[in-house]
């Protein structure tokens, strides 16, 4: 036992010395610290140069093996083509924050001419991406962003505000914007999640929506058996419920199954954001008309186009420049080096065949 | 001849020739960046088998390291989030590091449960608070002078100051196990933890101290993991815990206790972050790398029991009077 008194005693010795010490905190470093941006500013976009032939581009998704991730990223690959450059795909097996960094790091010593990542940390990747720049490498980030500062462009599939208010206007065509309403999201703290509930919010404000109530802002927790329960419960206490809005992949297919297996089914309306092989069956058996989400390969696509142009010196990432997507026409690069990818793609039965994920 | 035949030996000689190896195939892999790289990578995981082989070599295992880790450095991100000073945090988190180690010893020692046991379930719990304290949160913006301790090489050398760290401690802890009383305990009790008893070894104090020294390390490794990544989470690490055991058995520890080197276990941290580098670097997919290293783990555990096997086998051939051997002998008692 005279071990362990030793351990504690020592211990709290070096906390105390530690805590007398005076100490940096969050206050007093908050000012002075972002980490020094890259020089990339001073570069001069010349929207007429061409794209290099033979760019190496690489993808570093989340994780790999998933299998929206590897539809963007194919996409993304095959875009390549178009310009002749060569793209490949790496990346770990599991999602954790830390994952990515040594691909990263590899993705470096091989000399590509960008990375794309998709970041599952916006800060932990961070400094190994400073470093991969300082070698002149070009780095977009999508579907999840990387801090700005450690990153030229980011390419959002879809802005917040744009996903809020088409879900709106998505259930509100199917309800004749009449009646109540609920939505199933996932926690009650994810930021995406609130960020669109507030928008919709907002867009249930406006005159042609006055006749539609928001009645309840269930949570089903992202968890499967949750969300299905919730989607019960909420039909139970709201008889005259007419249609439920689920801006989650995991809520909206619970909520479809509880559904199509229900008296409820024909009567209440469900969308929300989806993939379409979950929801596939559930367009099939007419349970669910309509839902949304972006199309994975236009995302894709964009990147790629965005990863040859920075590459190429056609654009360097500042806001107001304009970047050149082949099949996609033109994008504006917005603030904090952001490209929107568009509105969200609707998906129904007419179309849900086309896509894979 | 049996010099050569030991694992740890062939280790060093594996290591060696994957380097020499990567040197020529890979243009990529020997410069100082990517060795830079690669060494801080292995930070944690090193800092972490040291004590977990000073456990194997007793005959106990602690499997709730990288949740330790987790915890750590959750706590790291809630403390820093609350205006706490990080010079008071780093002391702080590496007192519950320390706690939870003796939480883990106490249970082994004082109600003899088997360590394999425990440390699953303090894996389960202790990555639960982290998650308790810090939810699915990251918490970032840490100064710069101290992740610069995290992350920056030592002036005028390519290894990062954990790296250098790992390098002191190893000496130390080389020189405790193969060179000192409390050394041979260790190895005495992973052998025979009766006869160790009885020889008037304080075993259960010895093991105690162990897990405390455990968790200690871990939770340090957890600030050094949230100061190298600038991200503080509660998923942090999660999973290092079978890395860092790979690592140990690969150096050639035997699971059961009593017998293995750190320097075997150094060749094996090294070997496993080098293979792997030089794996990503010519785009080998992440299932390769994994089969790869579980390959290398297998056969690592077999080899050697494989040799032991055949020595008697060999010698039992000149003399085939030889009785059973005082070592499996004393194997088969309580």
């Amino acid at each position: 036992m005279r071990s362990i008194r030793m351990v504690t005693l020592t211990a709290l010795l070096a906390l105390g010395v530690a805590a007398c010490g005076g100490g940096t905190t969050k206050d007093t470093v908050s000012s002075a610290s972002p980490a020094a941006p890259a020089s990339s500013a001073a570069a001069k976009a010349d929207p007429n140069a061409p794209i290099k032939e033979g760019l190496k581009l690489a993808f570093l998704p989340k994780q790999i093996n998933n299998p929206y991730e590897t539809i963007v990223d194919k996409a993304g690959i095959e875009a390549a083509a178009e310009f002749k450059g060569e793209a490949k795909e790496v990346g770990p097996s599991d999602a954790s924050a830390s994952s990515q960094i040594s691909y990263i790091n590899t993705l470096t010593q091989q000399g590509h001419d960008a990375i794309l990542i998709a970041a599952n940390d916006a800060n932990a990747v961070c400094g190994p991406l400073q470093e991969a720049r300082a070698k002149g490498i070009k780095i977009v980030s999508y579907d999840s962003d990387a801090a700005p500062e450690c990153r030229d462009i980011f390419i959002n599939q879809a802005s917040s505000e744009e996903v809020g208010r088409s879900q709106v206007k998505l259930l509100a065509d199917m309800i004749g914007s009449k009646g109540e309403i609920a939505i199933l999201s996932a926690t009650a703290n994810a930021t995406n999640q609130n960020t669109w509930i507030e928008f919709m919010k907002d867009e249930l404000g406006k005159p042609e929506y006055k006749d539609m109530k928001l009645v309840k802002v269930a949570y089903g927790d992202d968890d499967d058996q949750k969300s299905f329960t919730e989607t019960q419960g909420l039909l139970q206490a709201y008889p005259d419920l007419k249609g439920i809005i689920s801006p989650t992949t995991v809520g909206i297919s619970a909520a479809a199954r509880y559904i199509s297996g229900s008296k409820y089914k024909g009567k209440v309306v469900l969308t929300g954001l989806g993939t379409p092989n979950q929801m596939r069956q559930f367009v099939k058996d007419k349970t669910v008309e309509k839902f949304a989400l972006w199309n994975p390969k236009d995302l894709g696509y964009l990147a790629s186009f965005a990863a040859a142009a920075l590459a190429s010196g056609q654009i360097t990432g500042a806001e107001g420049e304009t970047l050149k997507a082949g099949k996609l026409g033109e994008r504006t690069i917005g603030a904090k080096g952001e490209i929107i990818l568009g509105p969200p793609f609707t998906f129904e039965a007419s179309n849900i065949d086309e896509f894979d994920f | 001849m049996a010099k050569v035949l030991r694992w740890d030996v062939m280790v060093g000689v594996l290591l060696v020739a994957v380097f020499a190896g990567g040197s020529f195939t890979s243009p990529g892999f020997a410069t100082i960046g990517n060795l830079s790289f690669a060494l801080g990578d292995l930070g944690e995981i090193a800092l972490i088998a040291l004590t977990m082989t000073m456990l194997v070599v007793a005959a106990e295992v602690d499997l709730s390291v990288a949740s330790v880790l987790g915890l750590s450095s959750a706590l790291v991100g809630a403390l820093w989030d609350g205006g706490m000073a990080i010079e008071t945090i780093i002391p702080l988190v590496v007192l519950v590091g320390a706690l939870c180690g003796l939480v883990n010893g106490l249970l082994v020692t004082k109600l003899g449960l088997p360590s394999l046991a425990v440390t699953i379930g303090t894996l389960a719990l202790y990555r639960g608070l982290a998650y308790v304290v810090l939810g699915d949160k990251a918490v970032a913006q840490f100064p710069r002078e101290f992740t610069a301790l995290a992350v920056d090489d030592v002036p005028g050398t390519f290894i990062p100051y954990p790296v250098a760290l790992f390098v002191l401690l190893a000496v130390v802890v080389a020189i405790v196990l193969h060179a000192t009383g409390f050394g041979r305990s260790l190895f005495a009790i992973g052998a025979q933890e009766q006869a160790a008893f009885f020889a008037g070894i304080r075993v259960k104090r010895i093991k105690l101290l162990l897990f405390v020294l455990s968790g200690t390390v871990a939770a340090f490794a957890g600030v050094v993991f949230t100061l190298r990544y600038g991200s503080a989470r509660a998923d942090n690490g999660m999973g290092i815990e079978l890395a860092v055991i790979a690592a140990v058995l690969l150096g050639g520890v035997d699971f059961d206790g009593g017998k293995g080197t750190l320097g075997g276990v150094i060749a094996g941290v090294l070997l496993i972050g080098l293979l792997r580098n030089l794996l990503m670097l010519n785009d080998v997919s992440t299932e390769i790398q994994s089969i790869v290293t579980g390959l290398l783990l297998i056969i690592s555990v077999l080899t050697p029991r494989l040799i032991t096997a055949l020595k008697p086998a060999l010698s039992r051939r000149r003399t085939s009077t030889d009785q059973v051997g005082p070592e499996s002998a004393l194997k088969g008692s309580p």
